[in-house]
């Protein structure tokens, strides 16, 4: 008996018990469909953070005060620290240097108020993180050097304020009450997949931030300090630089740094972790209903045996082999499962386009990615699962002896 | 000795079934010869081991001990799938409830064993033929709960002849059936039996349908009492 015509006398006695076999393919339609989805948005997101992590910039290391716990009087991070890092002769694979305030306030424009994030940045801050303005301009030597009141909003900024992104330059706005000039508009950068949206950051002068905005404990310090590398393979490099010249800087024991030093490798790669256990962790929770789906085609499977037995006795009389019988019933079962492989991957396609509408709509920028892999992986899967679950029915029914099966009422 | 006398040759057959404590002698040492041709009625009371003696002649099952030729061909200890083969190529069944797959046309039934047997090409052509051959040529498409018990049963023969079997075995072919078609599938069996010489054995409780035949083979308690050669 060939393979087509197997096919076909399956899907015959399929569709002999309709109600049945589309419960039973609904099983594995659900399983296969929670797998795609999950897969999909898991891929999804980590596709969002990925972005949104390389959106910050290229070749970046980020340098954060704390460290090692055994430091005695560790010591912040300051603007000299940034001034010793930018010098090309001490630290040759460093290219750009912005040192960062972070901190939040009130930002009111007429009637109009909104708190966000405000961020006090040099004007190499634009180079380094690859920033640009629609309009105006980014932050001067000479605003650093006059503490003056000046602003950059983000889009999202200026459209909560002036309902509008254009033509703001020159508005007066004022951030926890103090009154400051708009420089510019700064591109969109969407992104947000993790924390608010960067579109939402105000940026000041960082000397204004320092006097005004963001009080810190010691005048000189700074959150944390960006730093570019020259290029993806002088990143180690620079980041022993960094490391040394603070070192020197601190006067800290060997061993026991009072600063900490990330790349955007790392930090990429820390959050491709924490995405794919996530994505196995919803994988796995959705692969238990593609297993209840495959309880599902044997309990069905052994029904059908049960009440084909004469049919399998007379099968049997006119000189079916057991292989033949074995193979009737698990062509079946595997039938049900690639029917409702199919056409779960469908609804998984289907539950993965909404959920990237719901994000989306809800701010958060993930964009369900259905591979080829996850598609051939199903379909396989689940056959699979047919074959699987099938193989007991199947066998039960290959080894029914014919004078009792043909005797069965 | 497989001169080939005899299409069917048994030696000492019996059949034994293991209830609980209590065994069953259902058949006993049953030497029972048909020879190419022939049609022959086997009968008995209920309980007689006609049933048991049909389930060895049609290699269904295998004897307790004791030994079974057909055409030749030593059957009472092959395996499973053997055994399969032989009923695919040597025996065709003719049951009491006919036993069609109901959801097939009449062809499809016609063939299943063509299907098993491995032939692939002209299988339409050979099941038309069969079914034209029991007198169902406009019936051909027609499925089982859309043809009469006596017109089922002339699938069921069809079914049967396919292979161009040795035997045909036919377990009360009559017995769900009204007089009229009874007599007509008797006639058509008798004639098949004329017209092919093929060999025909009948198991059977109805004398009438005994008469017809060229040899009765009378049970009693698994013992042949009357008939064997």
């Amino acid at each position: 008996m060939n393979f087509w015509q197997s096919f076909l006398e399956a899907l015959e006695s399929l569709t002999a018990n309709k109600m049945r076999s589309g419960l039973t393919i609904l099983g594995i339609v659900i399983g296969v469909g929670a797998v795609i989805a999950m897969l999909a948005i898991g891929t999804g997101a980590e596709n969002t953070i990925t972005g949104s992590i390389q959106g910050i910039g290229t070749n970046l290391l980020f340098v954060f005060r704390g460290g090692s716990d055994d430091v005695r009087n560790p010591k912040p991070l300051t603007l000299a620290d940034a001034s010793a890092i930018a010098d090309p002769f001490l630290a040759p694979s460093v290219s750009g240097v912005a040192p960062l305030l972070q901190g939040s306030g009130e930002i009111t424009y007429a009637s109009e108020s909104m708190t966000t994030s405000l961020v006090g940045a040099t004007p190499e801050y634009a180079s380094v993180r690859n920033y640009d303005v629609t309009e105006g301009e980014f932050i001067m030597e000479e605003h650093m050097l006059g503490r003056a009141s000046v602003a950059l909003l983000g889009p999202e900024v200026a459209r909560e304020l002036f309902g509008r992104t254009e033509a703001v330059v020159g508005e007066s706005i004022r951030i926890e009450g103090q009154p400051f000039r708009v420089i510019g508009i700064l591109e969109a950068k969407g992104g947000g997949g993790f924390g608010p949206s960067e579109d939402e950051n105000v940026i000041v002068p960082l000397t204004t931030a320092q006097a005004r905005l963001i009080r810190r404990s010691g005048r000189d310090r700074v959150d944390m300090i960006m730093v570019q590398a020259i290029t993806a393979d002088a990143i180690p490099q620079a980041s022993e630089e960094v490391a040394q010249i603070l070192r020197t800087r601190h006067r800290t024991a060997i061993g026991a740094d009072d600063f900490t030093i990330f790349t955007q490798q790392e930090f990429l790669d820390t959050f491709q972790t924490i995405t794919s256990v996530l994505t196995i962790f919803l994988g796995g929770i959705a692969g238990i209903s593609l297993l209840v789906g495959g309880i599902g085609i044997m309990n069905i499977m052994l029904v059908s045996v049960t009440e084909r037995t004469r049919e399998i006795g007379l099968r049997k009389a006119v000189g079916a082999r057991k292989r033949d019988i074995m193979i009737q019933f698990l062509t079946e079962s595997s039938t049900l499962s690639l029917i409702g492989g199919l056409i779960g991957i469908g609804l998984g396609w289907a539950i993965s386009a909404i959920v990237g509408q719901i994000a989306t709509a809800n701010d958060a920028d993930i964009n369900p990615v259905i591979g080829l892999d996850a598609v051939l992986l199903a379909t396989i899967f689940s056959t699979a699962v047919g074959l699987f679950f099938g193989i007991y029915p199947a066998n039960r029914a290959a080894n029914l002896e014919p004078v009792e099966a043909l005797r069965y009422e | 000795m497989n001169d080939n006398k005899w299409v069917i040759e048994t030696h000492h057959l019996s059949k034994i079934y293991q209830m609980g404590d209590v065994e069953v002698h259902a058949l006993r040492d049953v030497s029972l010869n048909i020879a190419p041709g022939e049609i022959v009625a086997i009968m008995g009371p209920s309980g007689s081991g006609k049933s048991t003696l049909m389930n060895l002649i049609g290699a269904l099952d295998r004897p307790t001990s004791g030994e079974y030729f057909l055409e030749g061909e030593r059957v009472s200890d092959l395996s499973d799938d053997q055994l399969a083969e032989v009923r695919n190529r040597k025996i065709g069944f003719v049951f009491q409830t006919f036993n069609l797959l109901p959801r097939a046309t009449a062809q499809a039934n016609v063939e299943l064993p063509m299907r098993y047997a491995g032939v692939s090409r002209g299988r339409r052509k050979q099941a038309r033929a069969a079914l034209e051959s029991v007198g169902l040529g406009d019936r051909i498409l027609h499925r089982p709960s859309e043809l009469s018990g006596g017109q089922q049963q002339r699938v069921a023969i069809a079914r049967a002849l396919v292979n161009d079997p040795a035997i045909i075995l036919a377990d009360e072919p009559t017995g769900n059936l009204d007089t009229k078609s009874g007599d007509e599938i008797m006639d058509l069996l008798l004639e098949l039996n004329a017209d092919r010489g093929t060999t025909i054995v009948v198991v059977t409780h109805d004398p009438e349908v005994g008469e017809r035949t060229q040899r009765i083979v009378k049970l009693r308690d698994g013992l042949v009492v009357e008939g064997d050669k």
